[in-house]
């Protein structure tokens, strides 16, 4: 190599929920620098949130992120019932959980076929993939509207839904208005059983790394509303003890901050880190499915995202037929919460990674202190890692050709620059 | 026969939760027409293409936060022959205007460790504030049936149509039972603008005013009956600080509400 510093530069990364750019430098054969850069403006939603009403808190956080709003409510309103005591019926915890599927479907859906495939077989965007995989393309927008359609049957609209509440919900629908979602819903899960065997045949880079996956488990279900954080190298703790754990720092080409596990840098949130740290809390379909493309009930390797994503798709509309099928509409829709001085927290499973929330309200139920920490932030020291690695054993490709595989590598995240910009820091000023 | 050239189409983004745009790809039935009918200039949330303007048609979400953004959209207009806000952010100023009531500092310096690497405007504004808009999809978020209807009209050269009514006449054509005539339930439907279809009251709830005023609202009048339901001025002022806390008769009726507010407290 000669001494001269090679640059990749990505100005506005496509395919992406949000604004993004990257910065790779390389000197003498070495990577001197990496940046993932978040330009997307602050919006500051920890700062007003302050003397809402705590009720507000699900409609309010929503609208960090119009690609997972289903995550924002979930966390919201479980880290409110914590903070005020209320445990709601078996029936509403299940509506919740199928309204999670549904937004876990479009969201997976829309990330494997419309944004991370183009990257594998060499196309721009999933138009021109449609050009040549019609068929595909066209099963892509039928499992996603399935999705869709779920939460707007449920919950209004798929984009900011109306009808989730501390408590539960507004209105829960009646049987007759999820039956005929079974159908579609197998149809789906067969879709999702191609997608497996179809991502697991796409051309895949050979890079394992070492990360430390962090995510949900619970006693007996994968992981979406509930359970333990947990880690691949021991942390066991309840969602309320987050922060004593893990922390963030603010660095100047990022208006997201960056999480890091104490004492240990950086770790994993999201498909990869679920499926490794709950293969065996996978349906038997979902696990067969796996290891019929090829997968170990550990995966390593970012770029292989994609297949896990389809069989926690599979799972999702399997999981999703479950709970159409033995639901029962709740005696009320929602336990109504009395306010109180108190703080809560939870982590619930956004699609892209456990999504963090923390509230403290006084007695009127008014928000003093509101935290939120996104999974596209915990993850953005990976992202640059990965990065690093990945540049250095790819030296030789010629510069479109590298650059286009960096924006792969990121795209293997489904990074959520949207919900980056907002966070937490632990210095909040009281009024 | 000639070749048409298809109208090129962007899509770009400023201060938002990228849910408006995203409206265009939950459009699964309509997409593939869509895509066939316009040229894709640029759109980076679904893709890698790039092609320089002028631009047929640009959609715009978000709102002005920095100064960047006001050079940028300088520019999108000038390459734009038509310019269509879509949602509560680019039409209003977002959620994210609730920064224009407060110290912006104070909320920069709550929210990150060092305000000296964060680059904000004072205030968060529509984009009809910097440069001059044709249309404005209203809604947070906008309804992808409007979108659709607004692509088709604007390809075919004709105005697109949309009510200008409350939500009230919506909500009675569904048929749905008035929340707040029958359960006493505070609603702002018959202040706020159609296009959602009504469905908080289909869900038992009251409107929450997502699509920002109607033409001419009656804030008055409504805020007369959130009093009598039992409504204090401080959560009536709070009602109307959400996503379009910033358009000009949610904001008057807001600080009236919570200057009522103030004169009561002890």
């Amino acid at each position: 190599m000669t001494a001269k510093t090679r640059t990749l530069k990505v100005g506005a990364l496509a395919r992406v929920e949000g604004e993004g750019g990257l910065l790779v430098r390389v000197t003498r054969g070495k990577v001197t620098d990496v940046r993932l850069h978040i330009f997307e403006p602050p919006r500051l939603f920890e700062a007003f949130l302050r003397g809402r009403d705590y009720a507000e808190a699900p409609d309010l956080t929503a609208r960090i992120c119009g690609i997972c709003p289903v995550a924002y409510q979930m966390s919201a309103v479980h880290a409110l019932e914590a903070a005020l005591g209320v445990t709601v019926s078996p029936e509403v915890r299940a509506l919740r959980r199928l309204l999670y599927c549904g937004e876990w479907i479009e969201s997976h859906a829309l990330h494997i076929f419309m944004l991370h495939a183009p990257d594998f077989l060499g196309y721009e965007d999933v138009i021109g993939m449609a050009k040549d995989h019609g068929a595909l393309v066209r099963q892509a927008l039928e499992i996603k509207k399935v999705g869709n359609d779920l939460m707007t049957t449920l919950a209004g609209r798929e984009i900011h839904p109306i009808n989730v509440r501390v408590g539960g919900f507004y209105r829960a629908p009646d049987r007759r208005e999820l039956a005929p979602f079974v159908d579609r819903l197998e149809r789906a899960r067969d879709i999702a059983a191609a997608a497996v065997r179809w991502t697991s045949a796409l051309p895949m880079p050979a890079f394992e790394q070492p990360y430390e996956f962090v995510a949900l488990r619970h006693p007996d279900e994968y992981p979406l509303n509930e359970g333990r954080l947990v880690s691949s190298r021991g942390l066991d703790i309840t969602p309320s003890e987050f922060e004593a754990h893990f922390t963030e720092e603010h660095v100047q080409h990022s208006n997201a901050l960056q999480g890091s596990l104490r004492g240990r840098g950086a770790y994993l949130v999201g498909p990869l880190a679920r499926y490794s740290l709950n293969f065996d809390r996978l349906p038997p379909v979902a696990q067969d499915a796996a290891r019929a493309a090829g997968l170990e009930p550990i995966c390593r390797n970012p770029f292989q995202g994609i297949v896990v994503r389809a069989v926690e798709l599979l799972f999702t509309c399997e999981e999703a037929i479950r709970l159409v099928r033995t639901y029962e509409p709740p005696a009320r829709p929602f336990v109504q919460a009395t306010p109180r001085a108190s703080t809560g927290a939870a982590c619930t499973e956004a699609p892209r990674g456990f999504l963090y929330h923390r509230y403290t309200l006084d007695d009127q139920g008014a928000i003093l202190e509101a935290r939120i920490v996104p999974p596209t932030a915990q993850n953005q020291k990976s992202v640059e890692h990965d990065l690093q690695v990945f540049v250095e054993q790819h030296l030789d490709l010629p510069q479109a050709e590298l650059t286009r595989r960096c924006e792969q590598a990121i795209r293997n995240y489904d990074p959520c620059i949207s919900c980056a910009t907002h966070f937490l820091d632990l210095r909040v000023e009281r009024e | 026969m000639g070749r048409t050239r298809k109208p090129k189409l962007a899509v770009w983004k400023f201060a938002s939760c990228d849910g408006c745009q995203l409206s265009l790809l939950d459009c699964e039935d309509e997409l593939l027409d869509v895509v066939g009918a316009v040229e894709i200039a640029y759109f980076p949330e679904a893709t890698r293409v790039s092609s320089r303007g002028p631009y047929d048609l640009s959609l715009v979400e978000g709102s002005i936060t920095t100064l960047d953004d006001i050079r940028r959209i300088a520019t999108i207009r000038k390459a734009s022959k038509r310019l269509v806000t879509i949602g509560a952010c680019a039409t209003a100023g977002g959620i994210q205007a609730l920064r224009n009531f407060k110290d912006v500092h104070e909320f920069v310096a709550a929210v990150y460790a060092r305000p000296d690497y964060i680059d904000t405007l004072d205030r968060s504004l529509p984009i009809a504030h910097y440069v001059p808009v044709d249309f404005e999809l209203r809604g947070c978020p906008i309804n992808k049936y409007q979108l659709l209807e607004l692509l088709s009209a604007l390809l075919a050269g004709r105005r697109p149509s949309f009510p200008e009514h409350s939500v009230c006449i919506e909500c009675k054509r569904r048929g749905a039972v008035c929340v707040m005539v029958a359960q006493g339930t505070p609603c702002l439907g018959p202040i706020t603008h159609a296009g959602c279809g009504a469905i908080c009251p289909a869900f038992a709830r009251g409107c929450y005013g997502c699509y920002g005023p109607m033409e001419t609202p009656n804030t008055a009048s409504l805020g007369e009956r959130w009093t009598a339901l039992g409504v204090p001025p401080a959560a009536q002022a709070r009602a109307l600080r959400t996503f379009n806390a910033w358009a000009e008769p949610f904001r008057a009726a807001a600080d009236a509400a919570a200057a009522a507010g103030k004169d009561r407290q002890p």
